[in-house]
């Protein structure tokens, strides 16, 4: 939509649990989400987990079994949407279970769940892209969504699909055992029920605790008029636990999660109490905490989720469409240093059960490793089908959409540096006067300038080579193809973040994940508030 | 009177009502979305993308014991809706009693008249040419106005229309649609190897009030061009003058803030400060549903309730929360009837057409009006929290120097706190335009840090 910025790219925790608690019905009507597909709704305790998830033959025929759809159908769908002289058709079936639980006053309100399902037709004839979607998946609607989608091309010509056999993932980098979807409702009550007397436990001051649950189960199926026809299902779980402090009139927050495409077992290694006491810790400490600083300082970024810097400084950035349409500040930047000889940058889709890992992307196209940047030396991009072909480079696996209504777009996995030699506390030692930042909430880029901000909201003072002071309120902001030639060291603690993260593009919503171990920039602009 | 083709709608949001309480739900009530796009972007002559599509979803809510659960649906078949209302109040007998927790009061509900007000039959209709004969005048527009106007992103048209259907167990049931078009560029201007990127769109529920292509394509292009050769400056304290993006961005999160939820909540540096001063004798903040071309209006809202206009905050002073009648019934208020919701979600409060009421001065006489101090035209990041207020965002503008646009700046960021923020509001402008649920026109802070070299 014109009027929420075209120009967004977004990261940020919150999106999720703040966007839908929000909207009107204006905003709601456009959002994607909203449109909640048919099925028959059961009781989750009625369901088998082991037969309905487990069995890895599911997804292979779940189209088919569920909806009657089969080859012969898929052929004369693609037929119909080559008929206008498109040069590739594709066909997206998606199936998404999805359930919200949150708990706020101690008391669980309005869980929800929902079934959406749909499919999304896409014809492309060079440049140009045709899509139509339908929430109904008989097969004359499905039909009637090809042939509009047909008339992008501009010639009329039959055309005869032939379809490989179908064809599941070669790896399953998320084998779980029961998906958290499948948990009895009670077990989940009691995982926020413990974040709930944890957070409160922590310190008298803490007045508000929020914590919330998201489960997700989606079959996706792929199949196009050129090589693929490929059936996948992925998990996908998140649990944040939000914490408001209260000192007198002064009021402060803390939040804190973690999930992935995870089962029942996460909650055995990372416990709801761990993260009501991280977002609890978060909220007391910031009640004292001083205004941040402004202007010009040494950076010290802790592991982890701080690699939102990499994400939004060079990630976007490195999307091909952007550098396709030469919009990028990136473009025209390859084999160019854009860091320094100790940054390796890549982006990975295969790390098993990580948030933003997939078997297949949304195109079909397995998900790959691949290295952005080398010792400091831009190597690549990521492609989806679109930019891969125009540009003659070879598929990536970062095609990506938020649901079966959206067009994919080159859309990052899990985004990381890889780790150095120094120890992170002989990098803390190293700087005289400085920031330190073990924590943020959401960044922003702009894509053509470069110009990037990301906001922490855990932040210390660093004097002589120790942290002495808690900070609040310190937004980073730089430039992208800049920001890495500012890197004075890498340390060997490389840490990927506990997954939460959403990426926000051109109105699309994806999970994703990054990873960084803790790294010191010279001379970063902190916009705080004391001069 | 609603047509016919709405009627079938509103008889399934109904049913699906009646099948809830069969099943044993004290209360229940049941929104239906239908919606029809179609959406193009064309770039340098091309068309890019052409997207069109429909959509239709079901959400019921179930209430028993004061307990409540949601589900959600788009298939409408009677057996779907059955086992849809079935598996909600199994759900909902898990949850936590909530003595606050039921439909709004019968007395409340009356017949409204719902004629069709806010959609364009005619403009929805005009045919996919002309759309895409917009986007493109409005990307052409932007690249032919300076020869730096190099690329672009495109230029985009978007029109939708959309049916709210609303029922609820005391027997109300009504519903209206509203149609939205949209028009906008995104052009790149480069110079000595920089490039600068803007935007600009109109946004309406009728076709006919579009800004036109050339008007939207040239504004978005003035913009990109203003930002070139921009650079970075010395941090400093000075007046802030905010365009009415920017303003409404900041707007945004004042409104946010003044929800009924993060009130209960505690999440919200204007918690518990009805009835006080929370910002300068120039801020009048109105939430209101009934605007004749309001993106945003409404004739009742997600609870069925008739909508009429709400003064938050009148020469400063807060007045009311942003509320639906669950957050009103926590803080023993009134509801405002600004409940809005998802299909998938339950009603929470959030606003229809919320704006700053604007001054007289033009944003011109605004800036003349500053020695030395910055507009800003655009805002990013996340670094607004609303529990405490601190406010600290990436921004770009142009340095004002002599009341004079003096040159472009970026890469800073600005900072303070939204309470002191509104304290300071010493001018706003007559720029008011409605383009998004919360709308804002120019206004000037009196003094802001600005984070730089």
């Amino acid at each position: 939509m014109a009027n929420q910025r075209d120009a967004d790219h977004k990261l940020n925790p919150q999106s999720e649990i703040r966007n839908p608690q929000l909207e009107d019905p204006q905003s709601a009507i456009r959002n994607p989400q909203s449109a909640i597909g048919r099925s028959e709704i059961r009781n989750p305790q009625s369901e088998d987990p082991k037969s309905a998830i487990r069995n890895l033959m599911m997804p292979l025929n779940f189209f088919e079994k569920k909806f009657g759809l089969n080859s012969a159908h898929y052929e004369q769908l693609l037929s119909t949407a080559l008929s206008h002289g498109g040069d590739f058709a594709e066909i997206y079936l998606e199936y998404r279970i999805s359930e919200q639980i949150s708990l706020e006053e101690g008391l669980v309100k309005n869980p929800t769940r929902s079934i959406s399902q749909g499919a999304g037709l896409r014809v492309t004839c060079n440049e140009r892209t045709g899509y139509a979607y339908s929430d109904d998946l008989d097969v004359k609607e499905l039909n009637a969504a090809a042939d509009i989608a047909s008339h992008i091309g501009r010639a009329s010509r039959s055309f005869k699909v032939a379809l490989p056999a179908p064809r599941l993932p070669t790896r399953d980098l998320y084998a779980v055992d029961t998906p958290v979807l499948d948990l009895p409702l009670c077990e989940k009550l009691d995982l926020l029920k413990r974040a709930d007397a944890s957070a409160r436990a922590f310190d008298s001051r803490i007045t508000e605790v929020r914590a919330v649950l998201n489960n997700e189960i989606c079959f996706v199926t792929v199949i196009n008029s050129e090589d693929a026809f490929v059936s996948d299902w992925r998990p996908l779980t998140r649990f944040i636990v939000l914490a408001v402090a209260q000192d007198g009139r002064s009021r402060q927050m803390g939040q804190k999660g973690g999930g992935g495409r995870v089962g029942n077992d996460f909650f055995r290694q990372k416990s709801p109490e761990s993260f009501a006491r991280d977002a609890a810790r978060q909220a007391i400490i910031a009640l004292t905490a001083d205004p941040a600083p402004a202007g010009e300082m040494d950076v010290v970024l802790g592991p982890g989720w701080p690699g939102i810097l990499l994400h939004e400084a060079v990630g976007h950035g490195l999307e091909a469409d952007f550098n396709r349409k030469k919009t990028s500040a990136f473009a025209g930047l390859l084999g160019q240093p854009v860091a320094t000889s100790e940054c390796t940058v890549v982006d990975d889709g295969t790390i098993p059960l990580l948030r933003g890992s997939l078997n297949i992307d949304d195109e079909g196209a397995s998900t790959q490793c691949t290295v952005l940047i080398e010792n400091g030396i831009l190597k690549g991009f990521m492609q989806d089908r679109l930019t891969a072909r125009l540009t003659g480079a070879a598929l990536t696996g970062n095609g990506r959409r938020e649901n079966y209504q959206s067009i994919p777009l080159p859309r990052m996995t899990n985004t990381y540096m890889l780790a150095g030699s120094r120890t992170p506390e002989d990098i803390i030692a190293s700087v005289e006067k400085g920031l330190f930042a073990p924590s943020f909430g959401g960044g922003q880029v702009d894509i053509t300038n470069g110009k990037f901000v990301f906001s922490a909201n855990e932040a210390y003072l660093i004097e002589g080579g120790k942290l002495t002071r808690p900070l609040r309120g310190a937004t980073l902001i730089g430039n992208g193809p800049d920001a890495l030639k500012r890197v004075a060291a890498v340390g060997n603690d490389l840490q990927f973040d506990e997954g939460v993260g959403t990426c926000g593009k051109e109105g699309q919503l994806v999970p994703v994940g990054v990873g960084m171990p803790t790294l010191r920039l010279l001379k970063m602009t902190v916009g705080g508030t004391s001069l | 009177m609603i047509s016919q083709r709405y009627r079938q709608l509103q008889e399934t949001a109904e049913e699906a009502v009646r099948q809830a309480i069969r099943y044993g739900a004290d209360e229940a009530d049941a929104v239906l979305l239908s919606e029809n796009e179609f959406h193009t972007n064309t770039r340098n002559g091309e068309v890019e993308v052409i997207k069109q599509a429909g959509k239709k979803s079901l959400g019921l809510r179930v209430i028993i014991d004061h307990r409540s659960a949601i589900a959600s649906t788009s298939d409408f078949s009677l057996s779907t809706v059955e086992s849809l209302s079935q598996e909600a109040i199994a759900a909902a007998r898990q949850t936590s009693a909530d003595s606050f927790l039921c439909l709004p009061e019968r007395a409340l509900y009356r017949d409204l008249d719902l004629t069709e007000r806010w959609v364009d039959a005619e403009g929805l209709n005009i045919p996919g040419d002309q759309k895409i004969a917009l986007a493109a005048a409005a990307d052409k527009a932007a690249r032919d106005l300076d020869p730096r106007i190099q690329n672009s992103e495109g230029g985009s048209f978007t029109s939708s229309e959309s049916v709210w259907c609303y029922a609820n167990s005391h027997g109300y049931s009504g519903t209206f649609p509203h149609s939205l078009f949209s028009l906008s560029a995104i052009p790149v201007a480069v110079q000595d190897g920089m490039m600068e990127r803007d935007y600009w769109f109109s946004a309406s529920c009728f076709l006919k009030k579009l800004r036109s292509p050339r008007e939207v394509g040239e504004v978005a292009a003035r913009r990109a061009l203003r930002r070139l050769g921009a650079r970075k400056i010395s941090s400093c304290e000075a007046p802030v003058i905010f365009d009415c993006v920017t303003a409404s961005s900041v707007m945004q999160h004042v409104c946010e803030a003044l929800n009924g939820c993060a009130i209960y909540r505690k999440a919200s540096f204007l918690a518990d400060r009805l009835g006080e001063s929370i910002a300068s004798r120039a801020v009048n903040l109105i939430d209101d549903p009934t605007l004749a071309e309001g993106l945003g209006s409404r004739p009742f809202d997600a609870e069925g309730l008739p909508t009429n206009p709400a003064p938050l905050v009148r020469q400063g002073k807060l007045e009311s929360y942003l509320l639906d009648s669950y957050s009103a019934r926590k803080l023993g208020l009134r509801t405002t009837t600004s409940a809005t919701r998802t299909v998938s979600g339950g009603p929470v409060p959030g606003p229809s057409n919320f704006y700053l009421k604007p001054g007289e001065a033009t944003p011109q006489q605004l800036i003349a009006s500053v020695g030395r101090g910055l507009y800003v035209t655009e805002l990013i990041g996340f670094g607004v929290n609303l529990v405490s207020g601190d406010f600290s965002q990436g921004a770009a503008g142009v340095w004002i120097e002599a009341g004079e646009l003096a040159y472009p700046v970026e890469e800073i960021t600005i900072g303070g706190n939204l309470s002191g923020m509104l304290q300071s509001i010493d001018a706003i402008a007559n720029d008011l335009e409605f383009l998004a649920p919360v709308s804002s026109p120019t206004f000037k802070i009196s003094h802001m840090t600005i984070s730089g070299r």
